[in-house]
């Protein structure tokens, strides 16, 4: 098993199972800083159980997770400092107003306030949520609730943003601008982004691919890579003969 | 990772379960209107029932009232562990229960930072009641509203490790009702809380025997002679064991490869 230190992610040859039925077998792939990958695949293919592995929530059995070159088993905490997840759930505290989640999650990092309320209002200005820093989560729409969420992912500085279906519910235009977003940060701050998702318009050309179906690795590769294997010309029809296809 | 980083993450997690409990007013009425209940309506009317003989900590024969004092302290702080465990498992459910096990501190730590939260929580509730009931011509010795402090601590953490425990086993909110059925009513009624240990004797040995071995008959009991400015060497090491207990395998609970999320799958 090689581990490349230089990625900002490594995943080899992962499998867990639920009671006996398996969610994820022999998964491998990494991603470079400034690398934004999309993990494909419909409901049940493993997404979730992939990202509650990385983020340590469940313990992987078999295989290894890398971070940043430290071992999410061994080196969790080292591993974990330099993650920043945004859940497919909400998990802002809707009591509390948008500063005081946001310091909430410096303290837990270890952040002092002195160095944690300019990076509050760096990042909320350039995602135009600034004005709003004392106005109550409740009191947010679902976009700028999503807003906040990044914006609290990115406050400790991480090398790998973790996304699992960031706009699930969200109208066209606050997902168009969550995408854009994001695939500036990956490419302005060389930030490492894994963004699970089954919307295949939210993939740009220049994007990597992770095709998951039935707990195993379909296809991976560039956008144009994954397209020359499955002998097709849009990721529409790519993504269908990986899932579909193989479904049969 | 440094000592700093610790107290950053435990004064948020304190500060955050502090502000939520000051702002949410009906949680705070709602936590002394029922210890009240039970000091202003069930101890008058069980006053006539029950003859007290003069045991320690007290010195002299006492009201239902004054005994049954340091058993709704305790029920504040049983409710309270349980309920913050509520909220762990609503909190679960909800995500933002992932937002605090994924930060880089140890999962230990973490939840015995929820755990003091609780307690300060508990605490304050505590004291509100202590006042009311100093208004209700209950007095204790100045110097026992000191002594009780420490109790309280233990006591709440001990409550709150249970609550934990139990809170990292239930896999939806919905189990957690017949559960607090399950846990909270026999432990209270179990217990030294609403009458002596003595008096229970009389009516069954068996029950007696249950009640000196429920740990929440100990807590009460340190609280007890604390507030009369005694230590109670025995219901100390009892409470402070049944904590470490409460707490080493609710760390074991919230321990990822025994698998602390619901398992339910998804994409």
């Amino acid at each position: 098993m090689t581990i490349n230190n230089s990625s900002a992610l490594c995943i080899e040859q992962l499998s867990y199972a639920y009671s006996g039925k398996k969610a994820l077998d022999n998964v491998s792939f990494s991603i470079q800083p400034g690398e934004c990958t999309l993990l494909l695949g419909p409901n049940g293919a493993g997404k979730s159980t992939l990202f509650s592995l990385i983020t340590r929530l469940y313990d992987s059995r078999d295989g290894q997770i890398n971070l940043c070159g430290y071992d999410i088993k061994r080196q969790t905490r080292l591993a974990l400092a330099k993650l920043g997840v945004v859940f497919q759930q909400s998990t802002l505290d809707m009591d509390l107003t948008v500063m005081q989640n946001l310091l909430y999650h410096t303290a837990l990092h270890g952040i002092s306030r002195k160095v944690a309320l300019p990076r509050i209002q760096q990042e909320l200005e350039r995602l135009n949520m600034y004005e709003r820093r004392f106005e109550k989560i409740r009191q947010l729409n679902g976009g700028h609730k999503r807003r906040v969420e990044i914006a609290r992912a990115l406050l400790h500085k991480p090398a790998l943003l973790l996304l699992d279906e960031p706009t699930v519910g969200l109208d066209v235009p606050s997902r168009l601008a969550i995408v854009d977003y994001v695939h500036q940060l990956a490419a302005e701050e060389n930030l490492a982004v894994l963004w699970a998702s089954h919307l295949i318009d939210e993939i740009f050309p220049d994007d990597h691919l992770v095709v998951l179906h039935k707990a195993c690795v379909k296809a991976k590769g560039t956008v144009d890579e994954v397209l020359a294997a499955t002998e097709t010309t849009s990721i529409k029809d790519a993504f269908y003969n990986l899932t579909q296809g193989a479904a049969s | 990772m440094n000592l700093v980083h610790y107290w950053r993450a435990m004064s948020g997690i304190i500060g955050r379960e502090l502000w939520r409990f000051i702002t949410q007013r009906e949680r705070f009425i709602s936590a002394l209107v029922r210890p009240l209940i039970w000091l202003f309506v069930f101890a008058a009317g069980f006053r006539a029932a029950l003859g007290l003989a003069i045991t320690p900590p007290y010195e002299t024969y006492i009201l239902y009232e004054v005994y049954i004092t340091p058993g709704l302290i305790g029920m504040i702080q049983l409710f309270n562990g349980m309920q913050s465990s509520l909220s762990m498992v609503y909190d679960r459910e909800m995500g933002s229960m992932r937002i605090l096990m994924v930060c880089p501190l140890p999962r230990w730590f973490l939840l015995l930072s929820k755990l003091l939260a609780g307690t300060f929580v508990s605490i304050l509730q505590v004291y509100v009641f202590l006042a009311i009931a100093w208004f209700y011509d209950i007095h204790a010795p100045w110097q026992g509203y000191l002594w009780v402090l420490p109790t309280l601590i233990l006591s709440g953490l001990m409550l709150g490790a249970l609550g934990l425990l139990l809170s990292s086993f239930i896999k939806q909110l919905e189990n957690f009702a017949g559960v607090m059925n399950f846990v909270i009513f026999p432990m209270f009624f179990m217990s030294t809380a609403l009458y002596p240990l003595w008096k229970m004797k009389e009516s069954s040995a068996l029950l007696a025997k249950l009640a000196e071995y429920n740990p929440f008959s100990q807590a009460v009991e340190l609280i007890r002679f604390a507030l009369y400015g005694q230590f109670d060497q025995h219901a100390f090491f009892y409470t402070l064991s049944a904590f470490i207990v409460f707490m080493a395998a609710a760390i074991v609970g919230y321990n990822p490869s025994k698998g602390m999320m619901s398992k339910k799958g998804g994409g």
